[in-house]
């Protein structure tokens, strides 16, 4: 899995490429916290687009990056999800504490209102 | 599973770097029955979560042997994913949405519910010290030869 992480102001985003299962799910969380251990940034974007396969190690590497940014304060979003991953998220209940957006824009949006 | 169909069997060390191996194999396998891009990713997706158990609880700190074996019956699938590792104490336990015996690990516990969403039939032996087995099926629709026609 390639991760490309951009900061924009006070949020984080995170775009991810390629298949989230156990195996690459451990790097990307070790990438992902060292970014938020910084302090720099405040909320988290993830943008699913060119996400292949995900399985529920991916449903834990989410619900624990939500965990650690709304313990700081901060809000996290979700975008661009491919279909064959939407059935996994939704399963797991995701949708109902964290926003699915149609662009990062609009996560951007998201995740300023307060 | 050794009827009268196709079959395979498929033996990897229990590691992580396999998870993705052992989906994409079962996929190949079963795309003889011509599934559709969904029903294919529900496969990978079960497959995943049972070879993931196996890497995760089966031999603790060690790596063991995890067994992959799949038969074609008609237009279904049968899989099995056995290992020979410490076994499930509570198999109604572990079924439950959300149990994880590894919170450190940041599992999310939906591994056997989403087994049991994504395929038609999930059962679960296990035996503590002897492993487990995990057997699923599902059955691949046949396709309309016309689209859009009844």
């Amino acid at each position: 899995m390639e991760v490309d992480l951009r900061q924009d102001g006070e949020n984080l985003i995170v775009r991810l490429t390629g298949e989230l299962d156990h195996h690459s799910a451990t790097r990307l969380r070790r990438t992902i916290d060292r970014r938020l251990d910084k302090g720099e940034v405040r909320n988290l974007i993830l943008n699913f687009q060119q996400v292949s396969f995900m399985d529920s190690s991916g449903v834990g590497v989410i619900l624990g990056r939500y965990r650690r940014v709304k313990g700081r304060g901060g809000k996290m979003a979700l975008c661009l999800i491919p279909a064959g991953i939407l059935k996994v998220l939704e399963i797991s209940g995701v949708p109902k504490i964290i926003p699915f957006m149609e662009s990062e824009k609009q996560a951007l949006e998201a995740v300023s209102q307060w | 599973m050794t009827g009268s169909g196709s079959f395979m069997k498929l033996e990897i060390p229990s590691r992580s770097e396999n998870e993705a191996f052992a989906r994409v194999v079962v996929a190949a396998f079963v795309s003889r029955l011509d599934p559709t891009l969904e029903e294919i990713s529900d496969i990978k997706t079960a497959i995943s979560e049972a070879v993931t158990n196996a890497v995760i609880h089966a031999y603790e700190d060690r790596v063991g042997l995890i067994v992959i074996k799949a038969s074609l019956e008609g237009n279904r699938l049968i899989v099995e994913i056995i290992d020979y590792g410490v076994g499930i104490e509570d198999i109604e336990q572990a079924r439950q949405p959300f149990f994880t015996s590894k919170p450190e690990l940041e599992r999310s516990g939906m591994g056997f519910t989403i087994m049991e969403n994504f395929m038609d039939e999930v059962s679960i032996r296990s035996e503590k010290g002897r492993g487990v087995a995990v057997t699923m099926s599902k059955s691949i629709r046949s396709r309309d030869p016309i689209p859009g026609l009844e």
